[in-house]
């Protein structure tokens, strides 16, 4: 098969010294494998790991010990040992995350924020924000919206401006965290079509779906993450 | 982006009489990226700053700036003429307040123009048009060029300075809290200023801020100072949201959550 992202032997643990040096240990010796054109949905209780392990793929979060394995223009990067500059070129071209929440910069307006994503890629200016409004229209933000900054959005509204931001570059692999949390019955329908869409084109694909119908819909496989008990 | 850092210091040590400023500071800079230095104040983010940018020498390190052909140069062994020259052009100072860097009886197109001239520029159309264009790109009305600064406000001063700076189109830009006391609504604008003009442009920047707000938003490798040390570097999100050190933990646990 045709590999895009692998970890072996991850693990990740936070040590917070405002708490006298607490140490929270949260995955161990994680070995996930996602092929191209499959979806993986992280499955586990609510503290167990899914969202750490996920923001580990990104480098949001730095692993302890392990490998985090990426196809990346043709050669293998390590996330958990790479420099930050390879790693800000993995999110650029490669692997997108998209998050529960959106965090922009304050008065950019939503198209602009959809829109970035693009620039640097090869569209110009303009064409970029052609796409970005198509991609905001079909997850139904209408276009008296685009040029106002998402800070008064909805939660849905605000997720589905997140999405289009995701999903406008086509990136190899994707991570959503909760994708369809804020969304109504019609736009989940939309956003699951967008996954099998990106499967369809050969996106790996990381998923954490509480929404059981969802899950169903795009997973072609479970990943268990289950917490940790330490040795006494 | 190039392999060769545009800026790089190594084992950067002063003191203030027996009080450690820096302590074996090492940092590196790409063009293309924004490095945020953050820290409480007196930890020494401006002192590091001002001997990065030659204004300051350490005791002890070297600062290296690589030229547009390659070349290295040692910061505090060039001779001062070139110095100065590169302080000129090739580099730029934002600073927190911009009466230090703007001429206030010099109107606002005069203080753009000013550094274009100092470059060698002397065809007054040519730069009257340069200023005009800057003007716009920050953001400032066309028709107040012939206005005096101090009739500003103060987010357009600091528009105003960025313009000045930027005109030369410098390769490496020092910035010291440039969002500083300025209105919530002001630095909002002039943070997405900052951030699409760098993009845009292409250059390396230095960002000194205490706002961890702003150092998430502009930075894309941050530093935590303290005590005159750099005690964790990263990627911004990685050092934010995963915090190692106990400071940077404090730091980012302190924040207000608007």
């Amino acid at each position: 098969m045709n590999t895009l992202l692998r970890t072996e032997d991850l693990t990740k643990s936070f040590t917070l010294h405002l708490r006298g040096g607490l140490r929270l240990p949260v995955l161990g010796g994680v070995d996930l494998v996602v092929d191209a054109g499959t979806c993986v949905v992280l499955s586990g209780p609510s503290g167990a790991g899914k969202s750490t392990l996920l923001r580990s793929l990104y480098g949001n979060y730095r692993a302890d010990t392990g490998k985090i394995l990426v196809r990346h223009q043709g050669s293998i990067v390590d996330i958990a040992s790479a420099d930050p500059r390879t790693i800000l070129a993995v999110r650029r071209h490669t692997m997108a995350y998209v998050s529960q929440f959106l965090r922009v910069v304050p008065r950019v307006p939503a198209l602009d924020i959809v829109a970035e994503a693009l620039i640097g890629r090869g569209p110009s200016v303009e064409d970029a924000r052609g796409l970005a409004g198509s991609m905001l229209l079909s997850l139904n933000i209408p276009r008296r919206l685009h040029g106002i900054p998402p800070a008064t959005f909805s939660g849905g509204e605000q997720q589905r401006v997140n999405l289009a931001r995701g999903f406008i570059t086509n990136h190899p692999i994707l991570l959503l965290d909760e994708p369809t949390a804020s969304l109504d019955a019609d736009n989940r329908e939309v956003v699951v079509r967008m996954i099998q869409e990106a499967k369809a084109r050969g996106t790996a694909i990381v998923a954490i779906c509480h929404d059981i119908d969802v899950r169903d819909q795009i997973a072609d496989r479970l990943f268990p993450v289950a917490p940790i008990r330490e040795a006494a | 982006m190039s392999d060769d850092p545009i800026l790089s210091a190594r084992g950067l040590t002063l003191s203030f009489g027996a009080i450690p400023a820096l302590l074996n500071v090492d940092i590196e800079l790409y063009l293309g990226e924004i490095v945020a230095i953050v820290g409480e104040s007196g930890s020494g983010k401006t002192t590091l700053l001002n001997v990065l940018s030659g204004h300051l020498a350490p005791r002890s390190g070297i600062v290296t700036y690589r030229d547009p052909d390659g070349a290295p140069h040692d910061v505090h062994a060039m001779p001062s003429p070139m110095l100065r020259g590169l302080q000129r052009s090739d580099w730029g100072f934002v600073h927190q307040d911009p009466r230090r860097n703007l001429r206030m009886n010099v109107s606002a197109g005069g203080n753009v123009g000013e550094r274009l001239m100092a470059q060698g520029a002397r065809h007054y159309g040519d730069i009257r048009a340069q200023a005009l264009d800057w003007l716009e790109q920050v953001e400032i009305d066309a028709d107040r060029i012939d206005d005096l600064p101090r009739t500003f406000s103060g987010g357009m001063l600091q528009r105003l300075q960025i313009a000045r700076t930027l005109v030369t189109h410098p390769r490496l830009v020092f910035m010291d809290e440039p969002t500083g006391g300025l209105d919530v609504s002001v630095q909002a604008r002039l943070l997405d200023l900052i951030r699409s003009l760098v993009a845009r442009l292409g250059v390396a920047v230095v960002l000194v801020t205490h706002d961890i707000a702003v150092a998430r938003l502009l930075g894309h490798r941050i530093a935590v100072m303290q005590r005159g040390r750099v005690v964790e570097t990263g990627l911004t999100d990685q050092v934010l949201d995963d915090p190692r050190h106990p400071y940077t933990q404090l730091l980012v646990s302190s924040v207000l959550q608007a």
